[in-house]
């Protein structure tokens, strides 16, 4: 199975993406590069963290449109998958892969800290590989992860099941002091209508090897072998 | 073809918060001017284009807030101005 990274002019965590696709789950890993017009066959397209073209102008927006975008907005409308992590979560909802958009913290301050995420839907083709209402350990680092959303769009995305991560305190509860961003409804992960887009703010990537201080989310590219296997 | 000078601005959509504003009025009250209620910071653009002219500056310019330069999800822009540059 192929994992596509695309690195933009910013992008700062494709190689964790790929050292987490490639060491820690033995999967084949690709780097593509934004300007190019092929996905050289992928399986799944990986949009990495980081800040592509300096957010200038919003988090997001100029990448949104970088020669590749092309071909994964093609990859993600033939029902194949697109892993959107941080600014590659802004990126998607620039696109239009996923609705809504993500806002400055409502602290106005960047936040780099470990935070515990609850599973809303483990039926995904992204968390089949773990149990509802789990709780995971994954680092978030964003200053741009205040999601939000029209009433009604947040209505669709609860009645779908599109919620997939929340932020919530050690006993898994949705609280403020949990939350990093000020995110609606404490919503840390989506996926589209489909299911086949997943944006999320927290790092799966860098929570992959007992050294990084969790291993949580290596599940979530498990769940993403599982699904294209079976 | 003249050459325009359009100013917009964007700003973040009524009923969405704001913290940057929320920050700069709580300034603003504690420096003594309590009169200062809702305070939305935003952005304000300067493109020089060429046009026909000033109502086909204002269309394509338009159409670049609705494609680009704003977020329809999160923000409003409305056109500040459309001189001849």
């Amino acid at each position: 199975m192929k994992f596509g990274i695309v690195t933009f002019p910013g992008s700062n965590c494709d190689d964790d993406a790929y050292v987490a696709v490639t060491e820690a789950l033995g999967a084949t890993g690709i780097r593509l590069w934004h300007k190019d017009h092929d996905l050289q066959g992928v399986d799944v397209v990986i949009l990495p963290g980081g800040f592509s073209y300096g957010d200038y102008l919003r988090a997001g927006a100029i990448a949104r449109f970088s020669p590749i975008m092309r071909e994964v907005i093609a990859h993600a409308e033939r029902g194949a998958p697109v892993l959107g992590i941080c600014n590659g979560f802004q990126i998607a909802c620039e696109a239009h892969l996923l609705p809504g958009a993500l806002l400055r913290n409502a602290s106005l301050q960047f936040v780099s800290d470990m935070v515990t995420l609850r599973v809303e839907n483990a039926t995904t083709r992204f968390t089949n590989r773990y149990d509802a209402g789990q709780l995971l350990r994954i680092p978030v680092a964003h200053g741009d992860g205040r999601f939000t959303i029209d009433a009604e769009g947040l209505s669709a995305l609860e009645d779908r099941g599109q919620v997939v991560f929340r932020y919530v305190d050690s006993t898994g509860a949705t609280t403020d002091a949990a939350n990093p961003n000020a995110s609606l409804d404490n919503i840390a992960g989506i996926v589209n209508a489909r299911g086949n887009v997943l944006g999320m703010m927290p790092h799966p990537e860098r929570a992959v090897d007992a050294a990084l201080g969790s291993t949580d989310g290596l599940a979530l590219f498990e769940s993403m072998l599982a699904a294209v296997a079976a | 073809m003249t050459r325009f000078r359009v100013a917009v601005h964007i700003v973040p959509r009524k009923g969405i918060l704001d913290p940057q504003g929320k920050a700069v009025a709580d300034a603003l009250h504690a420096l003594g001017f309590p009169s200062v209620g809702d305070v939305r910071v935003g952005r304000h653009l300067v493109l020089d284009l060429e046009a026909a002219d000033a109502a086909e500056a204002d269309t394509r310019v338009r159409a670049m807030c609705d494609k680009l330069l704003a977020n329809p999800v999160t923000e409003d822009y409305e056109i500040a101005g459309v001189t001849p540059a």
